[in-house]
């Protein structure tokens, strides 16, 4: 238990100062490498709590793709590389003053709502011995019981594709 | 470990997220703050899936990593776009529907 509360701690604490990173970076290729550290925190946290499919989709998906899609889009773009001072508006007050606002009542709700709900780990009844984020019970739940979802999320993302081509083409 | 550690964690992550799509200016800037609000959602599913012993919650972020795939497609490609036709990716510019 101590040892996954100390791994999780660290991984938090990374992955937040990553993320602000994100946000407050001068430098639009650096933003997408603070975005990589958040991505591969995420991952960490799912196989922490057992979800190893997850976890490698994340890895394979965000990290492999979609990163790669936004250093395409910043090339594209012809974005300022090294360190450009307008990237932000100059309503930065407010928008902090709405994100600690907005932090501030979900974290109170939900310690209100949660406050002391423990996850499972070890024993009967826990994630080590229950198995439920193997790729096969994954594999069972998508084919069976949301096939249908699945199906159309398929669809979605041909429409995507197709979309993406017919916005980006040069006429 | 708590259920709370993880779905405090993931409010930060969709906070910053916010204050990123609120301040930035480029288009791509902007889409990827969208991402790390993403991420939290993502995070908030695992960990109820987790504490409720039920994948279900599993299976729906992966149709949420599915579909942001496709939200950054698309995404980029509307950027594109408007980097084409005023030769910035800055988002304030596009104001052509202000009266």
């Amino acid at each position: 238990m101590v040892a996954q509360n100390v791994v999780f701690w660290i991984l938090a604490v990374a992955m937040v100062l990553a993320a602000i990173g994100v946000v407050r970076s001068r430098n639009v290729v650096h933003a997408a490498l603070y975005l990589v550290v958040v991505m591969a925190g995420a991952a960490a946290q799912y196989i922490l709590v057992a979800a190893e499919f997850v976890a490698w989709v994340q890895v394979i998906i965000y990290i492999g793709a979609v990163i790669i899609l936004f250093l395409f889009g910043i090339m594209l773009t012809r974005a300022p590389m090294g360190g450009e001072s307008d990237l932000d508006n100059d309503r930065k007050w407010p928008a902090a003053v709405v994100s600690l606002f907005l932090v501030g009542v979900l974290a109170t709700l939900l310690i209100d709502a949660f406050h002391a709900k423990e996850i499972k780990i070890s024993g009967a009844g826990g994630l080590r011995t229950l198995r439920t984020g193997t790729s096969g019970h994954i594999a069972d739940l998508i084919f069976k019981s949301y096939v249908v979802p699945f199906e159309v999320v398929s669809i979605l993302l041909l429409a995507a594709l197709v979309g993406a081509v017919v916005i980006a083409r040069r006429d | 470990m708590i259920l709370n550690q993880f779905l405090v964690l993931a409010a930060v992550l969709f906070c910053i997220g916010v204050y990123g799509v609120l301040v930035r200016r480029n288009g791509v800037l902007v889409l990827m703050s969208v991402e790390l609000m993403l991420n939290a959602v993502n995070i908030n599913l695992v960990a109820f899936s987790a504490y409720l012993h039920q994948a279900a919650g599993q299976v729906f972020a992966l149709f949420v990593i599915t579909i942001a795939a496709a939200e950054v497609g698309v995404g980029l490609a509307i950027v594109l776009l408007i980097y084409r036709n005023l030769h910035s990716p800055d988002l304030d510019r596009v104001d052509q529907l202000k009266g």
